[in-house]
């Protein structure tokens, strides 16, 4: 494995999409949750601990080798927001579109053949990580904070927020980035033995209900 | 048997619904324990059994560890409720509590789990597991509420995972986890916002294969929304746990 690979992987402006998406900020700065960079940390941190704890679990358990339509059908259980649900398997088929093209693997081929709508993002992200020849940990850290730096990102747009007050949100939540994505690595270790129902399952009751009311609107400046 | 030790009650309760062949249903096992006492009351169809859960002690508190079983079998229709809602305490044993809830239902079964709060008072600590395994044609209503602290007081730390399988394959999947101590930002903007009460509620009918209801919202903060399967899940915000209820009981009345 090289570490290069490990910030191609990373990096927001490799093409999967994600550019697009804010996290659930846009529905919470419409809703008056989040006003200001400390509202934003709050948001994010809350994240970082359901979401991007699931999500990274299930990354990991990707790269680790489990059956990807296996995870698949775990982040369905742990997604009860069908907008939540369609936006995972829209950004998982982007990603495996970029992914094909940057890292060529017959388990992505494979994948790409068993989920043509799109496989739920993080599990793409874990067999892309293994394509790359990274591991579980990296496709944890990869998603913890691509979930992270997301919503961090749109709120600089929708809020006019100051671009480095922004990035300090972000620097200031590396310590419990690190805490998450060791969870979910034993997480996903153990899951290797005892299936995947001892993947984290953490929810997040407003980001589920935001998403649901976001959809639904005319206008809005993310996809999510 | 209920056992009182430095380390807390242990306790188990059993429920066991069976059609009894004459169009009604029987309860071959219904044995409480100790803090978990169970009575069988009148029910609201003739098909139907009703079954109370009664606390007959304060609980569950520090060290405790409370287990309620229930399974309908095929053609069973069983209704579990409880008379109060059920308070999670600190306890002079060290550690938190354990309340572990199993059920069961049959293809034909069904099943309507409708207790009343769980409340998590301060200085609580308590873990629940609730596994619900389903077989193809089973039908369920579960209901959980959760109310974060007495009337002006702080939450204890409550963790709650709810996982429903369907045929053996994951269909619900989800861990609340709030209170002090919880993973950072559990009040915050993400996930509870400063609501004191959250609740789920989640339908599973066999017809919903053919056609599910579309996902809506029922206000600012809460939503109904299909699962990837025969199933709904309303899950719902409120300020106490008076209008969460309401806006519960609301949801449901629109499946009909």
């Amino acid at each position: 494995m090289t570490r290069a690979a490990l910030l191609v992987l990373a990096d927001g402006r490799f093409p999967a999409g994600g550019h697009a998406h804010s996290g659930g900020a846009e529905a919470a700065v419409k809703a008056g949750r989040i006003t200001g960079a400390s509202g934003l940390e709050s948001f994010c941190r809350g994240r970082l601990h359901t979401a991007g704890l699931v999500s990274a679990g299930l990354a990991a358990a990707a790269a680790l080798g489990m059956d990807p339509a296996e995870l698949d059908a775990a982040a369905d259980a742990r997604t009860p927001s069908p907008a939540l649900r369609g936006v995972a398997r829209r950004l998982g088929r982007q990603l495996m579109r970029a992914a094909r093209v940057t890292w060529p693997s017959a388990e992505l081929d494979a994948l790409a053949r068993q989920f043509p709508k799109g496989a739920h993002q993080p599990v793409v992200l874990g067999v892309a990580a293994r394509a790359a020849g990274l591991g579980a940990e990296d496709a944890a850290y990869c998603s913890v904070y691509e979930g992270v730096s997301g919503p961090a990102t749109a709120t600089v747009r929708l809020l006019s927020l100051d671009p480095f007050d922004a990035t300090g949100v972000v620097a200031r939540l590396a310590p419990e980035m690190d805490l998450v994505v060791g969870r979910a690595v034993e997480a996903a270790r153990r899951a290797v033995h005892d299936g995947v129902d001892v993947l984290p399952a953490a929810s997040a009751p407003l980001l589920e209900i935001g998403a649901e009311g976001h959809a639904g609107w005319a206008v809005r400046l993310f996809a999510s | 048997m209920t056992t009182a030790t430095t380390g807390g009650v242990r306790a188990t309760a059993r429920i066991s619904a069976r059609a009894d062949g004459r169009g009604g249903t029987a309860l071959p096992v219904l044995e409480g324990e100790g803090p978990l006492a169970l009575r069988r009351t009148r029910a609201a169809a003739g098909d139907e059994a009703r079954v109370m859960l009664v606390g007959a002690m304060s609980g569950p508190l520090g060290g405790d560890h409370f287990t309620v079983a229930a399974e309908a079998g095929a053609g069973a229709r069983l209704h579990v409720g409880s008379a109060a809602a059920t308070i999670a305490l600190p306890g002079q044993a060290k550690g938190g509590a354990r309340y572990d809830v199993r059920l069961e239902v049959a293809a034909g079964g069904e099943l309507r789990w409708l207790p009343e709060q769980l409340i998590s008072a301060a200085g609580s600590e308590l873990y629940v597991t609730s596994r619900i395994e389903l077989a193809p044609g089973a039908r369920l209503v579960f209901r959980e509420e959760q109310v974060l602290g007495r009337a002006g007081e702080e939450p204890g730390r409550l963790t709650s995972r709810l996982t429903v399988r369907l045929g053996g394959r994951p269909l619900y999947d989800q861990e609340v986890a709030c209170g002090p101590g919880a993973p950072g930002g559990w009040d915050g903007p993400a996930v509870l916002a400063g609501h004191r009460a959250l609740g789920q509620v989640i339908v599973v009918r066999p017809e919903f294969e053919e056609r599910v209801p579309e996902a809506r919202l029922l206000g600012e903060c809460a939503a109904l929304t299909p699962l990837a399967g025969p199933a709904v899940l309303v899950t719902a915000l409120a300020g106490d746990a008076l209008r969460l209820r309401r806006l519960l009981d609301e949801a449901l009345a629109t499946l009909g």
